[in-house]
């Protein structure tokens, strides 16, 4: 049973995992940036695993209950502004394929580097 | 009991994420990160973080699919290439995620109260939060008071995202007066999204600026306000088309939008320096110190839902407004 | 007393409406055409979230939670539909035909 304590952190590994490939193996240029995606949430989720404490809620203060427990406040403001930043990267990368669309007239990567050695 | 239906939403998780890899067809691939951003959201929220869940489910499943449905547009729609070196990447990545595994032995259990993680700083958070600032969620603020700085650094990192894709795609190729081609009429012939849009646009600004000024007592705050914002104008844009959209809220509103708001949180900062304090240190703005906090924390919020707005609206109108090469 | 019978109601709703889901999800992978499975998706859309919410209703009492989950209720009751005719139209209209039991290419009373 405390196994299934672990199974956040497996999932994370897998998720970092297919996120990875995805990344290196797929040779079209917004496939590769979905992985990327699913690779900054496989982060998150380690992060936001970590802040959970037995028997917490939300770190939400209600005015005059004591003896509250809370999960960690911590690791939730920083992912918070990982996933802004994730969305803005991933924005900008949409827009330069956009551009390398336009300009070589294909998204796939061997293609792009046919077209760029032949002068 | 609540750790089967935990076991049982990342496995889905993982499917998902499987099948995004696997499937050839772009726009289902799109579909596919949307659905799997939504899960990883309700994962979020079964793991006590709340904040994190509900701007994972604006942003990610929201914005995020919008945006790569108007890049895919204007690129291709199914993904034509081999697989370079497939087993030898399946190979390093399998030792890869083998190490993690074994790596992750050593971690602490989930939810176990005397991890490292929770024994330094956390509580100090949690003692303090009610002595210095006194608002209820403790997230809001650490994330603006106490870790301040970050989050300027965040507002830029949005703001400079904007200004690099309006770089990237306003160059020289937007709509002109007299290209009214029919799709940019957006849905003129279909009557029951348009009502039921137009009906429910109001309400998304409402909940949106509800979810903004909320920020202290509840989850919520001015990310996933001004994604929400944000959402609402897409809505808009997609049921009455660009150019209609585009005169509601012209581009140089939306730029001054972003702009301004960076501008209102760096501000404060000077402001707070200029009252005797150091940057960024909102005690000074009143006489009394917890107070101050407060005003100080309700500014940059507006602040930061004002510039996610603007920033978001003008990737997406940089987006839509650029004529593919078909 | 009331209280039984409140919980009893509520998970009998909540029950009920993951019936609903579940034929649903099924519907949509067994069923053979595009509009039929869209067909049996609508109905998680509108059965499913109408019972299982009024269970949860029924489970927060009468409160603020309450009429927040009302809203939802009504939120989802506009959206789902208006999203599931907006999909139907935009297949009809990229040319996805609907399967008809009858086909008028041939005679009739052909033999």
């Amino acid at each position: 049973m405390e196994l299934l304590g672990y199974y956040n952190y497996w999932v994370f590994a897998i998720l970092l995992v297919i996120g990875l490939y995805t990344v290196i193996a797929k040779g079209n240029l917004i496939k590769k940036l979905l992985g990327l995606s699913i690779f900054q949430s496989a982060v998150f989720l380690m992060y936001i695993t970590m802040n959970k404490v037995e028997g917490g809620t939300a770190p939400i203060i209600l005015k005059g209950a004591t003896d509250q427990i809370f999960s960690n406040p911590l690791p939730q403001v920083l992912i918070l502004t990982a996933i802004v930043v994730g969305v803005s990267t991933t924005a900008v990368g949409l827009a330069i394929v956009v551009r390398i669309k336009e300009t070589y007239g294909s998204i796939e990567e061997h293609q792009i580097f046919e077209a760029d050695q032949t002068p | 009991m609540i750790i089967f239906f935990a076991v049982f939403l990342l496995t889905l998780l993982v499917i998902t994420a499987i099948a995004i890899v696997r499937t050839e067809n772009l726009f289902v691939a799109v579909m596919l990160t949307s659905i799997f951003s939504l899960l990883m959201a309700a994962n979020f929220f079964i793991l006590d973080a709340a904040d994190v869940a509900l701007t994972e489910a604006a942003i990610g499943a929201g914005v995020t699919t919008v945006i790569f449905l108007s890049a895919l547009s204007l690129t291709a729609e199914r993904e034509r290439s081999q697989t370079t070196a497939k087993w030898l990447t399946i190979g390093v990545v399998s030792v890869t995620a083998l190490v993690l595994m074994y790596a992750t032995f050593d971690k602490p259990l989930l939810g176990d109260p005397n991890a490292p993680v929770h024994q330094h700083v956390a509580p100090w958070y949690l003692e303090n939060t009610p002595i210095l600032i006194d608002i209820p969620n403790v997230v809001t603020a650490v994330l603006s008071s106490f870790r301040g700085y970050d989050t300027l650094g965040e507002v830029f990192v949005v703001f400079a995202a904007c200004i690099g894709v309006l770089f990237l795609l306003s160059a020289g190729n937007g709509i002109k007066a007299e290209d009214e081609t029919p799709k940019s009429q957006g849905l003129r012939h279909h009557l029951i999204p348009k009502v039921v849009g137009r009906l429910l646009v109001p309400f998304i600004v409402l909940f949106g600026l509800y979810v903004q000024f909320h920020g202290e007592y509840g989850p919520g705050g001015g990310f996933q306000a001004g994604a929400i914002i944000a959402t609402a104008f897409i809505l808009h844009a997609l049921l009455e088309g660009e150019r209609a959209a585009l005169a509601a809220m012209p581009r140089a509103a939306l730029l001054g939008m972003a702009v301004a708001g960076a501008m209102l949180y760096g501000m404060v900062g000077v402001v707070c320096i200029a009252l005797g304090g150091n940057f960024l240190d909102y005690s000074v703005l009143h006489s009394n110190p917890v107070i101050g906090q407060q005003i100080g924390i309700i500014v940059i919020e507006a602040g930061v839902g004002i510039t996610v707005c603007g920033a978001l609206l003008s990737i997406f109108h940089a987006f839509t407004s650029r004529r593919g090469l078909n | 007393m009331i209280d039984l019978i409140l919980d009893g109601l509520s998970w009998g709703l909540l029950m009920l409406g993951s019936g609903f889901v579940v034929v649903g999800g099924i519907g949509a992978l067994r069923l053979p055409s595009f509009y039929t499975r869209m067909h049996a998706a609508s109905l998680t859309d509108t059965m499913g979230t109408i019972l299982i919410l009024a269970g949860i209703i029924l489970q927060a009492g009468l409160s603020l939670a309450a009429i927040k989950l009302f809203a939802i209720l009504i939120f989802l009751l506009l959206t789902g539909p208006t999203a599931t005719y907006a999909l139907a139209n935009a297949a009809l209209l990229s040319g996805v035909k609907p399967e008809l039991d009858c086909d008028e290419s041939e005679e009739p009373l052909k033999k």
